[in-house]
């Protein structure tokens, strides 16, 4: 399957600077057989009972290095699996960045223009609000606001990972060769 | 270059690195533990392959739930085992060893020069040893059982010059908590850290592994030391298990002369006090003495981060003969069997149960409130671990403070966070 068409558009949920992977996802169920038990805890102490409000499709809006913490690729996949399409943040930690790549959840890092020095994330947007994503023009479009933000385009070598959708199949297609 | 551009260029065959640039590398040892019974087995089974491209290149130990607390976690075990065993892991450690990040060293898997990847971000611990070591997911761990190799962009290297001695009442560890107050959480975000300078000399491995350790709670993809007789010591004394690697990976590497930083630190670790992360981020950072009174519920000496020999005998220094309050939970975990053994030998266990405290047998324990001494809601820890976040080690209430062995010791004894009253290196 190819990248999807270079637009998207979705609801925005906001969070905070430093989004660790145990508020992502606490390691009290990371020994859960259950996947509904695990998507359940899903940002439980930053968005109560986010599991039930997400939609497919959305986007979560943060600060700084979200993703921070542990290697657990679980908190890329709970976020997968709920359905969010990507996060919007100013930076990622790095493993948690590498996971959003191999498992194809959509990591993208906002510029930060010299008079956006105050630039938070609530300025694209409230909770609920829509945006729209150019991915060729690598630029965010807040659809209540007007206000466009953009952000800085993925390096060709990780678009052609993301567009092989997953590691898995890159895997697949390399043992092929 | 620097010491890691070395080690990357060297693992995808190639004479000079641009930072950014992403390239595929040869990977000389993956470490598991229970993510193997995660969301590694099912992933990787998915590809239907028979075999893992390497099997004497995986180090598996199970190691965060052990001995395991509930039936979830013996379920994940069973699985984790039934997948070493199905593709023959040739370094299986079962369950009896002690923490991944005191275990793989101890037993001479991490030398000069070697790329090791794992499972958990604190792989960064392995740079103690010259060597690269960075923590990666689950579908990496895939992509290497199928492959051998990954994807790595290069990254800037932070160079940090020590210079000076540890003052009387501190560790390595609040050297890191200093350059965690300094560089703050995302201070280091996919960059590399290089560790060098006069003070190496007076750091010993065991604080060189804490600094590596707690590099990742900087962002860092990878924090190395420079060799020097040190090392060279510990090597000898800690051989690998096969000669191959012993000869393989025998070339201390050093930085050349040439080589580009994105900026150089120094640092006097003489001028350092005793710190303490205040909840609910590791670079919370203040001096101890400037933070107060505050009660102590648990005092935690244990973890990837503290639980080595040099840790336990600084406790046992400060606790020896004396009662902790019977209100302080004092959680007393070595890392390792081989250090638990050795504490036995050198009596330090004995002190710690004497004092009342409890000695448990080595994992991760309530480092991530696995189990072995979780916190309730609203209870105040003091901690020898890494993380503090909200929740990590039991109730979202619940608050940790991380400090230096020393600082633990002292906090158990007075039933508040505090630091010793005498000198810890006499
Ligand atoms: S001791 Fe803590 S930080 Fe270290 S590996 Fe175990 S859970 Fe992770």
């Amino acid at each position: 399957m190819r990248e999807e068409k270079s637009k998207l558009k979705g609801r925005i949920w906001i969070v905070g600077d430093s989004i660790n992977t145990d508020l992502i996802v606490p390691s009290r169920v990371l020994t859960e057989q259950n996947p509904d038990k695990m998507l359940e805890a899903t940002l439980e102490l930053v968005i109560p009972d986010f599991y039930k409000k997400v939609q497919k499709g959305d986007f979560i809006i943060a600060g700084k290095n979200f993703g921070c913490g542990s290697s657990r690729e679980e908190a890329v996949y709970v976020l997968k699996q709920l359905g969010v399409r990507g996060i919007i943040a100013f930076s990622f930690a790095r493993i948690f960045f590498r996971n959003c790549i191999n498992l194809g959840l959509l990591p993208i890092v906002i510029k930060e223009e010299d008079d956006s020095q105050n630039f938070a994330p609530s300025d694209l947007g409230n909770e609920g609000d829509l945006i729209s994503i150019d991915l060729t023009k690598s630029t965010i479009l807040s659809l209540n606001s007007n206000k466009k933000f953009t952000f800085h385009p993925l390096s060709p070598f990780l678009q052609s990972y993301l567009d092989k959708n997953g590691a898995l199949s890159y895997i697949k297609e390399q043992l092929k060769q | 270059m620097s010491i890691s551009n070395q080690i990357f260029a060297k693992h995808c065959n190639k004479k000079s690195l641009e930072s950014g640039e992403f390239v595929e590398c040869d990977i000389d040892l993956v470490m598991v533990h229970e993510q193997l019974g995660g969301r590694i087995s099912p992933e990787f089974r998915k590809l239907g392959l028979k075999n893992l491209w390497d099997p004497s290149k995986v180090f598996y130990i199970l190691d965060h739930w052990v001995p395991p607390p509930d039936i979830k976690a013996a379920k994940m075990h069973q699985i984790a085992n039934k997948f070493a065993k199905d593709y023959n892991i040739k370094w299986n450690m079962g369950q009896n060893q002690g923490i991944c990040h005191q275990v793989l060293p101890e037993k001479g898997f991490s030398r000069p020069g070697m790329l090791i990847v794992g499972s958990d971000s604190h792989t960064t611990t392995y740079g103690a040893f010259n060597c690269i070591g960075t923590g990666i997911g689950a579908t990496d761990v895939s992509i290497i059982f199928s492959l051998g190799k990954l994807w790595f962009k290069i990254p800037e290297v932070q160079r940090i010059e020590f210079e000076g001695k540890l003052g009387s009442k501190v560790m390595g560890k609040d050297v890191v908590l200093q350059l965690l107050k300094d560089f703050r959480t995302d201070g280091a975000i996919y960059e590399a850290f290089e560790f060098g300078g006069s003070g190496l000399r007076n750091l010993s491995i065991a604080a060189r592994m804490t600094i590596a350790n707690m590099s990742v709670e900087m962002g860092a993809k990878c924090g190395v030391f420079e060799a020097d007789k040190i090392l060279e010591n510990w090597l000898k004394a800690h051989p690998a298990p096969e000669n191959q690697i012993n000869t393989k990976f025998n070339q201390l590497i050093s930085p050349t002369k040439d080589a580009q930083y994105k900026k150089i630190y120094n640092y006097n670790i003489d001028e350092i006090p005793p710190l303490v992360a205040k909840p609910f981020s590791p670079d919370n950072v203040v001096p101890v003495e400037e933070l107060g009174t505050i009660e102590i519920d648990e005092a935690f000496l244990g973890s990837c981060t503290n639980g080595r020999m040099e840790d336990l005998r600084i406790a046992a220094k400060i606790i020896k003969g004396k009662k902790v309050p019977a209100n302080v939970k004092f959680i007393i975990i070595p890392a390792s069997r081989e250090i638990y053994l050795q504490a036995l030998n050198e009596g330090l266990i004995e002190i710690f149960i004497q004092a009342g405290g409890v000695v448990e047998y080595p994992s991760c324990g309530p480092c991530i409130g696995g189990h072995l001494g979780v916190l309730g809601p609203e209870e105040i820890c003091i901690s020898s671990s890494n993380r503090n976040f909200m929740g990590r080690m039991g109730d979202p209430t619940s608050k940790s403070y991380l400090a230096s062995p020393a600082v633990v010791a002292a906090s158990a004894l007075k039933g508040y966070i505090t630091i010793p009253v005498k000198d810890i290196w006499e």
